[in-house]
């Protein structure tokens, strides 16, 4: 059987175009290449400047610095490819991203996840620095120490001060590590939107919710959520400032899981104003539905959500001026050409193109419009975030990003 | 290599073909290391069930192993056996339930770093298997038709942007051509070249279309008590916590009969097929569109046809969907504009799953937009990346593609 290999790609051939003189013999190789050509598509869109010709360390940061520093991190999830957001043909989905992020920002154009290809690990890795081995859908902890762990123990924040906001009810053990130095009550609090919803409304009144109760693309039937008492519940919502009655009317009003957590997101941040934010989105996952169009719906969906995220940012006194925002997907999908896979739909293979991804970092002291184009890793915010507000996360295996810091 | 204690009891639970070659083969499967062996024998139990091309590459990849001497065997085998497995990996019963086995070592190759040394090693093979014993050539050139179903509305949105590039792209097919001519070009090419399961309609309608004894048919719509009866099955397994990992393995162990697919004329090898779509395919349980792509992929990946004919038509919206997996009851709404997006990302994979089919390069190829005037075709005799304005109708084009193909 002819493998349809190297040599007939044409997404290779359009890469060759742009690559001529790069190794791309090699995994390394192509990864250079999606770089390389995001960055040429993205100059031409933007006229972005190289920061590979601008000092590693600028001054910049050691001015901005504050105190009172905030992080808000995005997860652009769950998988999403080069061709549906940075390739010629994807960069209509993404107008707030090109227009608005890459020229305020400092877009890192090669992001690579060497890690398992599962959301919840994944998600752990970008959260402890380490490259996290357990089994994607099993209802474990991080097996290494969480940046919300380091940063609570050595900034001596408290537990208000860091939060996470995850779309799947199998994220609920991201906040804290099962390590034996850190671990339970040290890190971050999880809220599961879902979650709540789910203990917020009738079983039996569950109609007009399935879109936002659906808890993981991966499985197509709808598992009901589990875990939250009545009194649970009224405490997140005495928190959030939000009564249950009200939190599922709006939620009636959402068209979808991200937006219900982008809510969540916006009420934390009025009422706690954490320093540290994660948001995990993850409508783009639909696409394991095997549905082109809802796959792009949830990209410019993500696109848009996150400018909305900007915006909080602005107009929340507690984090103007004083917040820097981190926004990555946590890896790509497969390739349209990968033998093993079926294109858009999963991310199974580990090809180039699936492991392949890009950040973008915005805000105080952020230098703006500048490309980086050496390659990083997904494991590499972590440290980034240390350096950021001070602490020393000793156990990741990621490096700083000077860029940035 | 040491060999193994395998006993011909142990295939005991085989269907009567697949215990026969196992058997057949027994000295050979005993010189086989575990991160091999199992993943032959899954294609092994189901070969009663397999279609003829496959069948052929089984029996081919017997006699490449069958013909290697000891050294030669072992060298072929190095680097699979240089692959660490666990110890519950090698307790597992890999011979009665291969399938499982298989998906816990892809877990375990992925949680230890060892997936991508694996995909190449498997590459490596394959090549090396197919230029020792190739397969027969295809008896004639093949032909794809992905045709977007009159059904779905035109939006605007720019049809065959990634097919255009390799073929001539028609703007004025006439809206008078009749789908009824593609089923009578599929009728005389079975006539012309009869073989088993050499010739496919795939439909994303209500009903088969074709009435053709020698056309292997298959239908969304055909299929829809088996789609309700899957749909009930992934309900109890979700409802019973069991986890999306136990919900896959699940569906993939159903039997036939289980889901009404057990009637006298029905085909063994085509229930099996249309099974295996809606159960290993993600998505092809709700949505017509992923249905199709789906089937389309699998029917040229393991059929090999000669000639194979698609057919989208719209799918429901992602609420109707999420209704219908909550086993809600509610008037079905179709989105139109949501299919045409997953029609045409449909036709370019229908085009480049065709390509990895020997052959490629006599191939030929139409994607049609059924009453709406566009389409693109490929094949060696059109120019890649040329557009024809005149007016021309789908017997033209027919023509066209087959005058040297």
């Amino acid at each position: 059987m002819d493998l349809f290999g190297a040599h007939n790609d044409p997404r290779r051939s359009r890469l060759l175009e742009h690559s001529r003189f790069r190794d791309l013999g090699s995994s390394r190789g192509i990864e250079s290449a999606i770089s390389w050509s995001r960055r040429e598509f993205l100059r031409a869109a933007t006229g972005a400047t190289a920061a590979t010709v601008l000092s590693a360390f600028s001054p910049l940061r050691a001015m901005a610095m504050r105190k009172g520093q905030k992080a808000v991190v995005v997860t652009f999830g769950g998988g999403t490819r080069d061709e549906e957001t940075f390739m010629p043909d994807g960069q209509e989905n993404i107008p707030h991203l090109l227009r608005e992020f890459v020229p305020q920002g400092t877009f890192f154009t090669q992001v690579v996840n060497r890690g398992i290809l599962g959301h919840y690990v994944a998600t752990a890795s970008l959260v402890t620095g380490v490259y996290e081995t357990f089994n994607n859908f099993a209802a474990v902890s991080p097996e290494n120490p969480t940046v919300f762990e380091y940063f609570r123990k050595e900034l001596h924040r408290p537990a208000t001060d860091t939060w996470v906001v995850a779309p799947s009810n199998g994220f609920g053990l991201i906040g804290e590590s099962g390590h034996s130095s850190y671990g339970a009550g040290q890190g971050a609090g999880v809220i599961l939107p879902k979650r709540l919803l789910a203990a917020a409304i009738p079983t039996r009144d569950s109609s007009g919710f399935e879109h936002l109760l659906r808890d993981n693309y991966e499985s197509p039937v709808y598992a009901p959520a589990m875990g939250v008492s009545d009194a649970q519940l009224q405490q997140m919502a005495q928190m959030l400032k939000v009564s249950v009655t009200d939190f599922a009317a709006h939620a009636r009003s959402l068209r979808s899981p991200d937006e219900l957590s982008v809510y969540v997101a916006r009420q934390l941040m009025r009422q706690l104003a954490p320093s540290l934010l994660w948001i995990t989105l993850h409508d783009i996952d639909v696409a394991h539905a095997g549905t082109y169009s809802l796959y792009v719906d949830a990209i410019q969906r993500s696109d848009r959500l996150c400018a909305e995220i900007w915006q909080m940012i602005q107009t929340e006194p507690e984090y103007a001026g004083k917040t820097t925002m981190f926004i990555l997907p946590d890896f790509g999908r497969d390739s349209d050409t990968s033998v093993g896979g079926n294109g858009f739909q999963h991310h199974r293979t580990g090809d180039a193109y699936s492991r392949t991804t890009w950040m973008m970092v915005r805000g105080a002291g952020v230098r703006e419009n500048v490309l980086v184009d050496r390659p990083v890793e997904s494991t590499d915010l972590v440290p980034t975030l240390g350096s950021l507000f001070g602490f020393s996360p000793d156990l990741s295996h990621g490096k700083v990003l000077p860029e940035v810091v | 290599m040491a060999a193994r204690p395998i006993q011909v009891e142990q295939f005991q639970s085989y269907p009567p073909q697949a215990k026969q070659l196992a058997i057949s083969n027994i000295l050979l499967l005993q010189q086989l290391p575990l991160s091999f062996l199992p993943l032959l024998l899954r294609e092994v139990i189901v070969y009663d069930w397999k279609f003829p091309a496959e069948r052929d590459e089984i029996d081919r990849q017997f006699r490449y192993l069958g013909s290697l001497t000891p050294d030669q065997l072992s060298s072929a085998m190095r680097a699979f056996a240089s692959l660490k497995l666990s110890p519950e990996l090698e307790a597992m019963d890999w011979i009665g339930a291969p399938f499982r086995f298989s998906e816990r070592l892809s877990a375990y190759l992925w949680a230890t770093h060892q997936i991508d040394d694996f995909g190449k090693v498997a590459e490596d093979y394959i090549k090396a298997f197919n230029n020792a014993v190739p397969g027969a050539p295809a008896s004639a050139p093949r032909m794809g038709i992905a045709v977007i179903g009159q059904e779905i509305t035109p939006t605007g949105y720019p049809l065959f942007r990634k097919l255009r590039p390799h073929g001539t792209y028609f703007s004025h097919v006439d809206p008078r051509s009749s789908y009824k001519l593609l089923l009578d070009t599929v009728a005389a090419r079975t006539r012309a070249h009869p073989a088993p399961f050499a010739h496919w309609c795939i439909d994303g309608g209500p009903a088969a279309t074709v009435q053709n004894n020698q056309v292997t048919s298959v239908a969304y719509g055909s299929l829809q008590p088996v789609r309700k009866a899957l749909i009930r099955k992934m309900q109890q397994v979700s409802a019973s916590q069991a986890g999306v990992e136990a919900l896959r393995t699940r569906l993939a162990e159903t039997n036939p009969a289980e889901v009404g697919l057990n009637h006298p004329t029905d085909d063994p090898v085509l229930s099996r097929f249309a099974i295996s779509i809606l159960t290993e395919g993600s998505g092809t349980q709700i949505y017509s569109t992923t249905f199709v792509q789906w089937s389309v992929r699998e029917a040229l990946r393991r059929a090999q046809p000669l000639t194979l004919l698609a057919r989208f038509a719209p799918r429901q919206t992602e609420e109707s969907a999420d209704e219908e997996l909550s086993g809600i009851q509610q008037p079905t709404i179709l989105d139109p504009a949501g299919s045409l997006l997953d029609a045409d990302m449909g036709a370019y994979y229908t085009w480049i799953n065709l390509q990895r089919l020997s052959g490629a390069a006599q191939s030929c190829f139409i994607a049609w937009f059924e009453g709406h005037g566009e389409a693109v075709a490929i094949a060696p005799s059109c120019r890649p990346g040329t557009e024809f304005h005149d007016q021309i109708n789908l017997a033209e084009i027919l023509s066209r593609i087959q005058s040297t193909g």
